[in-house]
């Protein structure tokens, strides 16, 4: 079951950067583009895993750190000649607080 | 409408100007259908709120800006409770209360209590003499304080307090605007014009300082200055917060009616009680509090109608473009101006005209519009976004404007070769078209580079230079190549050449200012560019340009290396590489403690942990920083290693100290920053045991004194060093190296290895430079010397203290779910 899980708030994130958020399913990474636009994708490049989250953000993409693909935050698209991608999580903005549509799993906490 | 037997009572608190538009709607819609009781808190009329900008500039009375004088309202039978606070609201009684103790009652009532100013919660945020900017007695009040001329600091950069600040300085007072985020206007206005708005606001005399976020105001018994968070303190006796707003819903929570930033109203404008409604800023509808007058006047007109009888009136949500009262600085902004897959920019600047439009399309429609210093298309553009029009057609020339469709769009090409010989090509030089063709067919020039040297046309601010190489392609036909020049990358298409010269001569000190003066193609530049830009920002401009966080890569930004695996390997200095077993000690105790699973030594003799995690890397650093290492550095495009031998020290065949002026050199240079990665070696004798003659900079010592070496290579070209040539002492030796560094610190394009640009500009040239003249390797030196006091800041340490400590902590963990209540 998918829920709206708040993970965070706007200036958490710096602009052109990104955090990570730990969930049980992975690390997501979320962005902040220059226009405080806020997307979360796995934090794992399709090319050889790179943790997308320490990339240079511009746009609406991300530079892998390994060997800079560059990925499309809309599509988790490769961009450019390169072919691959990366699964995006719906993000939710209300003011400051940003929420991410994730599953919650059935697992009981310990 | 069936008109109601008896008058009903209507009663309004809040007399601002979405209530008074209701009115005159409501009195043409039913004017007989209410008895209507207003009470306000200020003790005046009704008066237009938007035009106190050009009341406290003195380009307009107060008396000008009155929308409903007495009379209007003696003649709609009003009774009107000036400077009457309401308290209280009984909706069981149905009746309203001021703080005059005067009672009303009502069948129904309409709340605008409007928005109350954000005041920071700064330590002297209640000091006399601080001021918002809300309404006529705030006004009145600053009016006052500007008769002193004295010193204002106006905080928050946005709509607000930037016509606040425009109006104080009209009012000759010495105004500074602090604005927290990086640009003003952040909201309403990408980057590029922001920076250009900035520009156009110190034009004015206005002091401007971003990322300025202020911590407390200090002041006796009243404002005497403003304390930074970086620990400016900044002289004032008037400090003016416009920090933005919120929504004045007190009264009504207090009431019981459902609240949420705003009071909550539905499409009709009425809130969780029937008899009940709410407009203006404090209402809160389909999920949105407004604060433009646009979208208040459309709720006035909703509540008349409903008011009137008619249920159907419903609110819809437009956007509604922004404008900038401020005589003489025109900007637009409307709609969505984020970056896409899905969206395409159409991007217009002009740098000499001051000039940014940026159009932002999604399926062939604007969706979003920024227009700066040219803004009469707005209302078009805004036109064809409400409408949806497809541009597909038009896009060509979209960006031009609406004069400019109709007619056939003009080839670029053809306008150029249409324009008669005396037409001024560039500006700067007053150059005619006539004098270039001539030149070039006179002198036989084929590049644009000679069209510089002879005729100076494009060699000042370059705006023309697109219009020199049209005539040059125009006058030699196939045999030009423009593609001579390789852009930066595929933001601009400019060299790196070009972008450093500009740098310097259009004195450019940000990324944003770099991006509009050279008029970049994308918005926010991109992975090649942006880490280009800022080391040339960082190079030229060392005391005054704030580096650049995020346009740094990752192992620049984390101070260590980065793994295939996403771990990171971490490389303390080793002066010379010289060690001592209390160092090696701490590196053991490091390792064991955090498990670092890697231990080894570098080619540049140090030692490298590999494997660490990131969340640890500041424990790592912190540990390591109370052993006495600093960051080896050994991710920077800057100064990574000093390899030595042990010369005199040890060695029987060693000539001088080499240990010795490696560790002098190194300690003299860490820190600093270089187009790509330097390394270097002294040894201490021809028999060359520190490897000096691949190194980006080499020295071997001698007996008569130090052979300095340059140009070496031993990646993936091998290549040996080339000599610049010989000094007699240590200090010398130390200022050629220094020298020869700084000249390629200026000159180097990014990411170039020192032999690749000594082998564009040439041997023979830094040898005379650095070797042949004196005064020349002295300016170089201090350059450098300069930089250094802004470089030589340890990074380890800096984030031990906590800089940045958000980069090394996820921002949640979300866990398994609870089990289910």
């Amino acid at each position: 079951m998918n829920d709206w899980i708040e993970i965070g708030a706007l200036n958490d994130i710096p602009r052109r950067g990104a955090r990570c958020v730990m969930t049980p399913q992975g690390k997501i990474a979320v962005f902040r583009t220059m226009e405080d636009q806020v997307f979360a994708i796995d934090d794992h490049c399709p090319h050889k895993g790179g943790p997308l989250s320490q990339g240079i953000v511009h746009g609406a993409s991300v530079t892998c750190p390994l060997h800079n693909w560059v990925i499309s935050f809309e599509t988790g698209k490769a961009l450019g000649a390169d072919e691959g991608s990366v699964k995006t999580i719906a993000i939710k903005r209300d003011g400051e607080r940003i929420f991410a549509l994730l599953e919650r799993t059935a697992v009981a906490a310990e | 409408m069936e008109a109601p037997e008896k008058m009903q009572k209507l009663v309004i608190i809040g007399n601002g100007m979405a209530p008074g538009r209701a009115l005159e709607h409501l009195f043409e819609l039913a004017p007989d259908a209410y008895d209507v009781t207003i009470f306000n808190a200020e003790p005046r009329v009704n008066y237009d709120r938007i035009m106190l900008s050009p009341v406290l500039s003195g380009e307009k009375e107060f008396e000008e800006i009155i929308i409903h004088g007495d009379g209007w309202y003696i003649k709609h039978g009003i009774m009107l409770y000036k400077g009457h606070k309401v308290v209280n609201i009984d909706r069981v009684a149905k009746t309203v209360t001021s703080d005059a103790g005067t009672t009303e009652p009502y069948d129904k009532l309409l709340i605008a209590t409007g928005s109350l100013p954000f005041i920071l919660p700064v330590p002297g945020n209640n000091l006399p003499g601080v001021l918002t900017y809300r309404d006529l007695d705030d006004v009145r009040a600053m009016l006052l304080a500007a008769q002193s001329r004295a010193k204002a600091i106006v905080i928050g950069g946005g709509l607000l307090g930037l016509e606040a600040a425009a109006g104080l300085k009209s009012r000759d007072m010495d105004v500074t605007v602090l604005h927290v985020m990086p640009t003003l206007m952040e909201r309403q206005l990408d980057p590029a014009a922001g920076y250009l708005l900035e520009k156009a606001v110190e034009a004015r005399g206005i002091k401007v300082l971003t990322k300025a976020s202020t911590k407390e105001i200090i002041g006796e018994k009243k404002v005497e200055g403003v304390l930074l968070a970086d620990g400016t303190v900044l002289p004032a006796d008037l400090v003016v917060m416009a920090v933005g707003i919120r929504p004045s819903g007190s009264l009504a929570k207090e009431a019981g009616l459902e609240c949420n930033r705003g009071i909550v109203t539905d499409a009709g404008m009425r809130t969780s009680d029937p008899d009940i409604f709410a407009i203006g800023e404090c209402a809160e509808v389909g999920g949105q509090c407004y604060g433009l007058v646009a979208p208040l006047y459309e709720m006035a007109r909703v509540v008349a109608a409903q008011l009137a009888g008619n249920s159907e009136a419903a609110f819809v949500h437009s956007e509604t473009p922004t404008k900038l009262k401020v005589t003489g600085i025109n900007l637009f902004s409307v709609g969505d101006l984020g970056e896409g897959d899905d969206r395409q920019e159409i991007v217009l600047r002009d740098a000499s005209a001051g000039v940014y439009k940026r159009l932002v399309l999604k399926d062939d429609r604007i969706i979003g519009t920024v227009l700066y210093g040219e803004t009469s298309d707005g209302a078009w553009f805004h036109d064809l976004t409400k409408k949806r029009t497809d541009i597909s057609e038009m896009r060509e020339t979209l960006i031009f404007g609406q004069s400019y469709q109709g007619g056939s769009p003009l080839d670029p090409m053809a306008a150029v070769a249409a324009l008669p010989d005396d037409a001024e090509i560039c500006g700067c030089n007053g150059i005619c078209k006539g004098k270039i063709t001539g030149a070039i067919t006179g002198k036989g020039l084929t590049s644009l580079d000679d069209v510089r040297a002879h005729t100076k046309a494009s060699a000042s601010c370059g705006s023309c230079t697109g219009l020199v190489e049209q005539l040059l392609s125009l006058t030699l036909g196939d045999s030009y190549n423009p593609s001579a020049v390789t852009p930066m990358c595929s933001c601009t298409d400019l060299g790196h050449d070009d972008v450093r010269r500009l740098i310097k001569a259009k004195s450019l000190k940000s990324i944003p200012a770099v991006m509009q003066e050279l008029e970049w193609k994308t918005s926010c530049g991109c992975a090649k560019c942006r880490p280009a830009l800022n080391y040339y920002l960082v190079s030229d401009w060392p005391d005054e340009y704030a580096d650049d966080y995020q346009s740094r890569f990752i192992n620049e930004r984390v101070h260590a290396n980065i793994q295939k695996d996403g771990t990171y390997s971490v490389v303390p200095r080793m002066w010379g590489g010289m060690t001592s077993s209390k160092e090696l000690r701490a590196i053991a105790d490091v390792v064991d403690k955090f498990e670092i699973p890697a231990v080894k030594v570098t080619g540049g003799q140090r030692i490298d942990m590999l494997g660490i995690k990131k969340e640890d890397l500041p424990a790592v650093w912190a540990d390591l920083g109370k052993a006495g290492f600093v960051s080896g550095q050994a991710y920077a495009k800057g100064l990574r290693t000093v390899k030595t031998c042990v010369g005199t020290d040890w060695c029987r065949f060693g000539t001088q100290d080499s240990t010795g002026l490696g560790i002098r050199i190194e300690k003299f240079m860490w820190g600093s920053w270089t187009p790509a990665k330097l390394k270097m070696a002294v040894s201490g004798c021809p028999r060359n045991c520190a490897e000096a003659t691949c190194k980006d900079i080499g020295i071997i010592c001698v007996d008569s004194g130090f052979e300095i070496h340059f140009a070496g290579a031993a990646g993936l070209d091998i290549k040996g060093t080339e000599v610049l040539g010989l000094v007699h002492t240590e200090d010398e030796a130390l200022e050629h190296v220094v020298a020869l560094a700084q000249m390629y610190r200026e000159q180097g394009r990014y990411l170039e290895r020192i032999y690749k640009w000594a082998k564009r500009v040439g041997l023979d040239e830094i040898r005379r430079q650095i070797m042949g003249d004196a005064d020349k390797r002295k300016g170089y030196f201090d350059r450098f010397v300069f930089s250094q006091k802004f470089a030589q800041v340890d990074p380890w340490s800096e984030r031990v203290s906590g800089v940045d400590k958000h980069e090394f902590q996820p921002m949640a963990t979300i866990a398994y779910q609870q089990a289910a209540e």
